[in-house]
Formats: structure tokens, C-alpha cells, sequence
């Protein structure tokens, strides 16, 4: 694994990254492909509710949603993740036992990452110790700015170790980051310093996920992976609540990363509202008839 | 009731199921009669011939073979509307018709869409996105001129030159229609117009639409045929001013024979592009603007980016990306909204690309493909690339007219401007840099009409086009579009 700070970073041309990605929304995807687009979707979600007043019920109805997606339709697959505040790590990590739903945790001072080093990996620590399968971390948007990469790479590489065999994401904020050529420049480092997912955003800050800040990621990971061979994995959040768009990325991650990058482990999607617009496609899908949206489940 | 393991594994590679462009609402006859002073009307001779769908190889409609005698008639037509009602009708009112025109072609821009698609192969996502949109702003352009002519060229009092006779190409038909058409009519000319033999339906529904404007009949008159009606309009003692898209080997006859005329000429001919990537350039957006350059409308473009100069340092990487955005490219069903590349334009077109691939591949460069399907019947090219390609190459040297992409490396600014222009053409060329002063002194260097940067195929009907050397001369679009057809 690299464990360098890179050199170089290559820069981007906004005009033609926002052309290419409005190309994949011309893409028609009709019928079987449809219906497995959108299992595929809910398959990759992570179910996440990030709130000042979560609560243990909350946490408890978001696990139970997430194995019982839409019980009305036979065999749907489940989400991929919940993803919780650290300090809800060991209820949540209880409600989804027994099925292969993972835990994720955001860590690191969440949102704004303004803390110190030391307390930053006591919250990972914190998280992994109670079962988080997943920690997303935020990175340090502020340093960044001032130029000091090499904080931005170390402190990475510090939250990797202190993950221990839980997958690191990493949040980069990219609506805090001002231009795509930041995008790239902190996805470039993220990558270098171990993370396993890149992410887009905390869903705290708008703009939130775009198509052309996750296709400059996706380009990132696919340089990484013509360099080294090694996989690394996407997730967009925020921002996506529609089945349609959804689809579209997809259509992105296909074209952008191939075949091998549809699974869940290599992509994700951090949403709260997009299941159940899915769950409404596919019975429509199934029926022919919208149904309204009282018919889906909250959480 | 349980739910399935979230890691669910999805066992193919999740194609696209077919996605195709209704054809419900077009409406075509089953053939198609000369549209001459304002009516469809049968030729002397009776003879027709078919208009194939090149990516199923079945015949659209049958279309009227014209001859000498047609074309005096439609010159006639065209000059007495252009003496009695054209020429002297003001400006403003010039302008509505035109304005009117377009906003049919608007109305009926689904079925122009879907003809032309049929009718050349082109995928609709390009004739729906790009040729008919472009077509019908070409119209919006000019009528907006019509009225303002002396304003454009200031104490110059400009009149209309008479006859524009007016040839265009299958590559974009309605299009290359529209810039013509448009023009002629803003500065108050008439004309006849020959589509090419192999897509001239979008012109004869064009001229449907200048029936439902109420256009006054013989200001533009259609006559479909091959080469030799083509040849009987250009010839005419009575025409004023040809207007020639298409290959340099016809542009040459035409300006010989018009040689020692009054009639004033303007060629838009072949091209032979450079596409300059640098190493500063944005990798992958230089990528997307190759194909884009490439393997638009399945290469038939005579501005097309087929000679890609890229820096010898980054020439590796490139091509990598370059074969990976390659290999998701869709060929099939020009209907298929999903559809990239569409079928090859005619037979014909097919075997001169297949034989430069043949040429490519014994003059020793390096040949790569795509596996990607394609449909059993029609004309079909996979996107292809050659790499290592020398400057002596014929593929590198002659316009391909097809998906066919001459790759060459440089070292130094100094030899990609010695090898973007050493080509006997000159009418596009494009720069990839992220640097700004590069981008300028590239192109105040390049001997080509048109110069992108960072960008590829771009249209506007408000800029100039056209050529330097073997690729023609006069400006088609823009305000230099305009005095073509003006004596000023």
C-alpha cells in the first residue's frame, strides 16, 4: 500500500466533467435492466439517520427498517449499512445481528472535523470497540485549505490504523472544497493514505453529492486502480432521494469504473429518502401503478 | 417474509435492455416527387430510386431521379421568384417566413429526428440533441439578420446575388440544408438545393414545412438525384452563386467548371484534423472531447478530430483511457436512444473505411477494436483506433470520412504545430491544455478555419466555418455567412 503523500495531482476541466456527467442522465434504462438497477440500488444504500435528536428508538425503527425494507414485496434485498452517530455503534450493531447488514459509524468530530488529533481517534476507537463495521471520518477541510496536505495524509493514515479491520470512508466535504481540482487533490490524498471508500459529503453542507464531484472521484479511484491494481471503493451522499437519478449513477460507476464496481462492497449510496422511492418503482415496476407514497413505510 | 442477504451478487453485467425511439407519428410517403415552385411535382423522366436505411438495409421511401430538364425548370421557377417577389419583398417580411419555418421545424422536431435517423444511421440521441435543434437555430439566426442588412454591412447597401444552386452531403442532411437555405433566404435569394442521393428525405419533409409556412412558391426548390443533378444546377448559365459541401475531388470539378463565370463559389470540402493533447492537458476530459472529436456521427464529419497529436509523455496513459471510454462505447440501432455510434452511412462508405483499416493495418501500425456487438444486418464500424502512426502514413494522411482514429506523438510545442498543419487540409483542429498562453499561441499558428480548446465539435449558428487550403473557402454561419450571399 502507497504511504506517500503524491507529488502530483492532475487538474480538471469543469465544463467537460459537468458534459460527461449530464451524458449518463441520456441514458434510457428500461425493463429487466430497470428492475435490476433498482435492486442494485437498495442493495448499495446506507440507511442512515445523522440527527442532534437521535434517540434509541429512532436507531432501533432505522435497523428494523432496514432488514424489512417493504415486507409487502417477497424477496427484496436488504440495504447495505445503517449508518449511525458512534455513541448508538452498540444498539444498532444488536438490532441488525443476525442478518449481514453492517454497522457504520460516523467519527472524527463529525461534521466539521474541528477537534484535535488524539480525540478524533478516541471517537474511532470508540466506535470500532463497540462493533462498527465501517467508520466514516471527515477530513480536515480547514488544514486543506491552508495547504497543509501532509496534515490532511497523516491524520488519514492515523484514523486507517486506529480502524483496525473496520473499513475506513472517507469524507472529503467536497462542498466545502471550492473546485473540482480540490476534489481530485483530496481524493488523490485519501486514496494514498488508505481509505477504502471515498465519500462525498456529510450531508450537513449543500451542495451535497453532485454527478460531476462523484464522477471526478470515480476517475480518481479508476487512476488508482490502472496504477496499482488495487479497488477502492465510492460513496456518494446526500442529496440523492430519487430512484431516476439514482439509476444515473450507476450508469456512471459502470461506464466510469466497470461491471466489477456494482456490488456493494465498492459502492454506496448515503441516503435517507432514496429506499422507499425505490421501493415505489419497483412495485410500480411489479404493478404498473404508482402507489402513494402512504403506502411505504417511514422507518 | 425475510429479506436477502445485503450482499446480494448481481450476476451480469447489467446491459441495457433496448431503449428505441418510437416511429409511430412519422409520416412518409411511400415516394417522393421534385418540389419545384412551390408544389411536389413529378420529373420528365419518371425515374426514382430507393432510399435505403443503411442499419437495416431496407428501402424508407422512393426518392425522384431528376434530370437536365427538371433542373431548368426549378432554375426557372427560382429566378422568377427571385426577380418578382423575393428579392424585392422587405426584409422584415422575409424574416417571418423564415422565423416561421423554424418554428415548424421545432413542432415537428421528434419526426425530423426520427427520419433522419433512419434515413442516414445517425443514433438518434445526435439527430434528436444536436442536428435538428441546430437546424432549426440556423433558421431563428437569419431571420433575424433579414431586416438588417444594411446595418451589418454599414453604407454598403448590399443586394442579393439571384440563384444560390446549393449541393450538400449525407452527413448531416437537414443541417447542412438549414446552412444553406438560411442564409440564401435572410439576404434575399432563391434557390435549388440537391440533397445527397442517400439521405434526402428530412429535405423533402423540409419542404413540407415550407409549404405549411406558405413560403412563396420557387423561393427554395428541391431536385433529388445523384451526382450529374448536382453537376446540371452548378453548370446552369442562369445560377449566380454555388455553395458546395462535400469531398475535395468534387469541390475541384466544380471550381474548374466555374472557372471564367460570373458566379460567385463558396466549398466547404474534406478534412484531415488534429486533435493536440498536451501533457498539461485535463486527461480525461481530453478523453471524452477525442471521442466526442472521433466518433461523432460515426466519423462522417468533415471537421472531425481524426489525427490525434498527443505528447509523447502522456501517450500511454492516454491511449488506456482512450480504449477504456472506447469499450463502453454502444454500437447498434441508430433508434436505440442509448445508441452511440450508428450504422455506417452507405455500402459504399463501409468498403472505403474497411479498405483504409486494411490500409492501416499493412503500413504497420497498430490496429485496436472494441468486442461489442453489432447488429447482423446494415453498415457497421466498431469504433477504431491505429496507434503509432507516422506522418507518412496514408492513414494518417487521407480524411477516412469514418470511426477511424490516426494516433501520433510529439515532443515540443514547435513539432505539433509543424504536424497539425502539415496536411493538405485545413478546416478544424483542437488544442488540450490547461494552460491559457499555450491554448492562444497555438492557435494564432494553426492553418485551420476552426480551433477548439478543450473542447470538440462545438456549432453555434452565430460562428464562422470553413476552411483554409484543400478544405475550401468562404465562411458558412456568423455574419461572414451572410456576405456569401450579398453583393456588397
Amino acid at each position: 500500500m502507497p504511504t506517500t503523500l503524491p507529488s502530483h495531482f492532475p487538474t480538471v476541466d469543469q465544463v467537460g466533467v459537468v458534459e460527461r456527467a449530464a451524458r449518463f442522465t441520456t441514458r434510457s434504462i428500461k425493463k429487466v435492466a430497470k428492475m435490476q438497477g433498482l435492486r442494485m440500488v437498495l442493495n448499495m444504500i446506507d440507511l442512515t439517520t445523522l440527527e442532534g435528536m437521535d434517540t434509541a428508538g429512532k436507531v432501533k425503527h432505522l435497523c428494523y427498517k432496514a432488514r424489512h425494507l417493504h415486507d409487502q414485496v417477497e424477496g427484496l434485498p436488504s440495504v447495505a449499512a445503517v449508518c449511525v452517530y458512534p455513541n448508538f455503534v452498540g444498539l444498532a450493531k444488536k438490532e441488525v445481528s443476525g442478518s449481514e447488514i453492517k454497522v457504520a459509524s460516523v467519527a472524527t468530530a463529525f461534521p466539521s472535523g474541528n477537534s484535535s488529533l488524539e480525540l478524533k481517534l478516541d471517537d474511532v476507537r470508540m466506535a470500532v470497540d463497540q462493533g462498527a463495521d465501517e467508520i466514516d471520518m471527515v477530513i480536515s477541510r480547514g488544514r486543506f485549505h491552508a495547504g497543509d496536505t501532509q496534515y490532511v495524509f497523516d491524520e488519514i493514515a492515523a484514523v486507517k490504523e486506529a480502524c483496525k479491520t473496520a473499513r475506513l470512508k472517507v469524507i472529503l466535504e467536497t462542498g466545502e472544497l471550492g473546485t473540482l481540482d480540490n476534489v481530485r487533490k483530496a481524493s488523490d490524498i485519501a486514496i494514498a493514505a488508505g481509505a477504502d471508500f471515498i465519500k462525498t459529503s456529510t450531508g450537513k453542507i449543500k451542495p451535497a453529492a453532485t454527478m460531476p464531484v462523484t464522477l471526478v472521484m470515480l476517475e480518481a479511484i479508476r487512476d488508482h486502480f490502472f496504477a496499482t491494481g488495487q479497488m477502492v471503493g465510492m460513496k456518494p451522499a446526500g442529496g440523492i432521494s430519487k430512484s431516476k437519478l439514482a439509476l444515473h449513477y450507476l450508469i456512471m460507476v459502470k461506464e466510469t469504473l466497470g461491471p466489477a464496481w456494482l456490488d456493494n462492497h465498492w459502492f454506496r449510496f448515503g441516503a435517507s429518502s432514496l429506499a422507499n422511492d425505490v421501493l415505489m418503482q419497483i412495485v410500480k415496476q411489479k404493478t404498473g401503478a404508482y402507489q402513494s407514497a402512504d403506502y411505504f413505510s417511514l422507518d | 417474509m425475510s429479506a436477502v442477504s445485503p450482499n446480494e451478487k448481481f450476476e451480469t453485467s447489467w446491459d441495457l435492455a433496448p431503449a428505441p425511439e418510437s416511429t409511430d407519428h412519422v409520416n412518409l410517403e411511400s415516394h417522393y416527387d421534385l418540389f419545384i415552385d412551390g408544389e411536389f411535382r413529378p420529373s420528365k423522366s419518371g425515374n426514382r430510386f430507393a432510399s435505403v436505411n443503411p442499419a437495416t438495409e431496407e428501402t424508407i421511401a422512393e426518392v425522384t431521379e431528376a434530370d437536365q430538364a427538371d433542373v431548368n425548370v426549378a432554375i426557372k421557377a427560382a429566378r422568377k421568384a427571385h426577380d418578382n417577389v423575393w428579392s424585392k419583398m422587405p426584409g422584415a417580411e422575409r424574416g417571418k417566413y423564415i422565423y416561421r419555418i423554424a418554428r415548424l421545424m421545432q413542432e415537428q422536431a421528434r419526426e425530423l429526428a426520427v427520419i433522419e435517423s433512419m434515413d442516414g444511421g445517425k443514433p438518434i440521441r445526435e439527430s434528436r440533441d444536436i442536428d435538428i435543434p441546430l437546424a432549426a437555430a440556423h433558421f431563428f439566426y437569419y431571420a433575424g439578420w433579414a431586416d438588417k442588412l444594411n446595418y451589418a454591412f454599414p453604407n454598403r447597401r448590399p443586394t442579393s446575388l439571384g440563384v444560390a444552386g446549393q449541393v450538400i452531403p449525407w452527413n448531416f442532411p437537414l443541417l447542412m440544408a438549414a446552412w444553406k437555405i438560411a442564409p440564401a433566404l435572410a439576404t434575399g435569394n432563391t434557390v435549388v438545393i440537391k440533397p445527397a442521393e442517400t439521405t434526402s428525405l428530412t429535405a423533402l419533409k423540409l419542404a413540407e414545412i415550407f409549404q405549411q409556412a406558405e413560403l412563396p412558391p420557387g423561393v427554395v426548390n428541391i431536385v433529388t438525384g445523384h451526382g450529374e443533378v448536382g453537376a446540371a444546377i452548378v453548370n446552369h448559365s442562369d445560377v449566380n452563386k454555388v455553395a458546395f459541401t462535400g469531398s475535395t475531388d468534387v469541390g475541384k470539378i466544380i471550381q474548374k467548371s466555374l472557372a471564367g463565370s460570373e458566379k460567385s463559389l463558396t466549398l466547404e470540402l474534406g478534412g484531415k484534423a488534429a486533435n493536440i493533447v498536451f501533457e498539461d492537458a485535463t486527461i480525461d476530459q481530453a478523453v471524452e472531447g477525442i471521442v466526442n472529436g472521433i466518433y461523432f456521427n460515426q466519423g462522417h464529419v468533415c471537421c472531425a478530430g481524426s489525427r490525434l497529436l498527443v505528447q509523447e509523455s502522456i501517450h500511454d496513459e492516454l491511449v488506456r483511457k482512450l480504449k477504456h471510454r472506447m469499450d463502453s462505447l454502444i454500437v447498434g440501432d441508430p433508434l436505440d436512444k442509448n445508441t452511440d455510434i450508428g450504422a455506417i452511412n452507405s455500402s459504399e462508405q463501409l468498403n472505403t473505411i474497411e479498405s483504409y483499416i486494411q490500409i492501416g493495418k499493412d503500413e504497420g501500425a497498430q490496429f485496436y477494436q472494441p468486442s461489442c456487438p453489432v447488429p447482423e444486418k446494415g453498415f457497421w464500424c466498431r469504433p477504431s483506433l491505429f496507434t503509432d502512426v507516422a506522418q507518412s502514413n496514408r492513414i494518417g494522411q487521407e480524411e477516412i470520412f469514418g470511426p477511424v482514429l490516426a494516433v501520433q506523438t510529439f515532443r515540443t510545442v514547435a513539432e505539433a504545430i509543424q504536424k497539425a498543419n502539415n496536411t493538405p487540409y485545413g478546416l478544424s483542429a483542437g488544442v488540450w491544455t490547461d494552460k491559457g498562453s499555450k491554448i492562444f499561441n497555438l492557435t494564432s499558428q494553426m492553418r485551420a478555419g476552426i480551433v477548439w480548446a478543450n473542447t470538440y465539435n462545438k456549432f453555434d449558428p452565430t460562428s464562422p466555418f470553413g476552411g483554409y487550403k484543400e478544405s475550401g473557402f468562404g465562411r458558412e454561419g456568423g455574419l461572414h455567412g451572410l456576405s456569401a450571399y450579398l453583393k456588397v
